[in-house]
């Protein structure tokens, strides 16, 4: 009788434990606001289910149970995630400049503009920048692969000029794969005529 | 093996790293941007230190002291921090730039971590998870955060 009482509170004591247990929180996810404004969500699935946050401070706790929907507000995220929101690197920043007609001279209104943008790469403590060269639809394949190579070079060049070192940049030529402005084959159009310039 | 076929592999080695030279870097898939206090970097079983400019490759595990944080910038240009105490895995991640399709997988082991996603879980909303030991993340974009407890 003894024997089976003890045995009863020692399952009880156990479910107990278990129920603690149980509802032990792993963890906290929270969607923020973006940049954007567009397209935000998460899809946060536990073994137990799963919960879609799709509202700026749209948030869940993680619990061995299951995710805990609440909402969350930006003090509680700076006293959670400070420290890991200090450390977020800078926004990749996206320029672009465009060049004469058939040629890889910058316009006068790109070389004014090249300058601000060497100026912004060189604030950044450790660059590193892609560059992309275009063409408008205007001759072969292998032509503009070519002209936009050499586009995406004057630029690498002049970046290296500008202190930027050499292994910090990639420069590629996309020749007219990737019209700005869409045009039928063989249209001269001034602004597919670029170089795209991304910094990261 | 005859010395055709030999010749046949070398030209193929040879365009490969070719197309290698040409692409944003091979195995580099992101740098460290940011890093204060104990950084640490897991890599084929060596811990080297984690310094800002350092490229990063598939299957690093970053890891930070109880003063430290770490900003990492990826090839799609999703960027990841991680606060005090953490370790983030960088378990798979292969981007193709001109298509922005491909797969990115990070998990948070512990700690704390901040995520801006990037091209990929622009194009494909299945491109990109971020585990922790007890969740999966899918994402659909763009900024979150998320801590993992011991």
């Amino acid at each position: 009788m003894t024997r089976h009482l003890s045995r009863t509170l020692a399952i009880g004591a156990l479910a107990a434990l278990a129920a603690i247990v149980s509802s032990c929180q792993t963890g906290t996810v929270v969607l923020l606001p973006s940049a954007d404004g567009k397209d935000a969500a998460l899809i946060v699935k536990q073994r137990d289910g799963q919960t879609l946050l799709a509202e700026p401070y749209a948030a869940t706790k993680l619990t061995t149970a299951g995710p805990r929907a609440y909402s969350a507000n930006a003090q509680e995220v700076q006293a959670l995630f400070g420290p890991a929101l200090a450390a977020q690197p800078g926004r990749p920043v996206r320029f672009t400049v465009q060049f004469i007609e058939d040629k890889d001279e910058l316009t006068e209104d790109s070389k004014v503009a090249l300058e601000a943008i060497f100026a912004e790469i060189a604030r950044r403590p450790v660059p590193d920048v892609l560059v992309v060269g275009h063409t408008d639809a205007v001759g072969s394949d292998q032509y503009n692969d070519a002209l936009s190579r050499q586009r995406a070079d004057v630029i690498r060049v002049g970046l290296i000029q500008n202190g930027i070192a050499p292994e910090n940049i990639v420069a590629v030529g996309r020749g007219k794969r990737e019209l700005l402005v869409p045009t039928a084959d063989g249209i001269a159009e001034p602004r597919n005529r670029r170089v795209e310039i991304v910094v990261r | 093996m005859t010395g055709r076929s030999q010749t046949v592999r070398r030209l193929g080695a040879l365009m490969l790293s070719a197309l290698f030279a040409t692409s944003a870097g091979a195995a580099e898939i992101g740098r460290i941007k940011v890093a204060k206090g104990q950084v640490t970097v897991e890599r084929k079983g060596e811990a080297l230190p984690g310094a800002v400019g350092m490229r990063l490759e598939p299957a690093d595990v970053l890891k930070t002291g109880a003063d430290g944080s770490v900003g990492i910038t990826m090839a799609d240009n999703s960027l990841l921090s991680a606060g005090p105490n953490s370790i983030l895995s960088l378990d798979r991640f292969e981007f193709d730039p001109t298509s922005n399709q491909g797969r990115f997988d990070a998990q948070l082991q512990k700690g704390s971590l901040a995520v801006i996603s990037g091209r990929m879980a622009k194009q494909s909303p299945e491109a990109m998870t971020v585990r922790t030991p007890s969740a999966i993340l899918g994402v659909r974009g763009t900024e979150f955060v998320l801590s993992a407890d011991d």
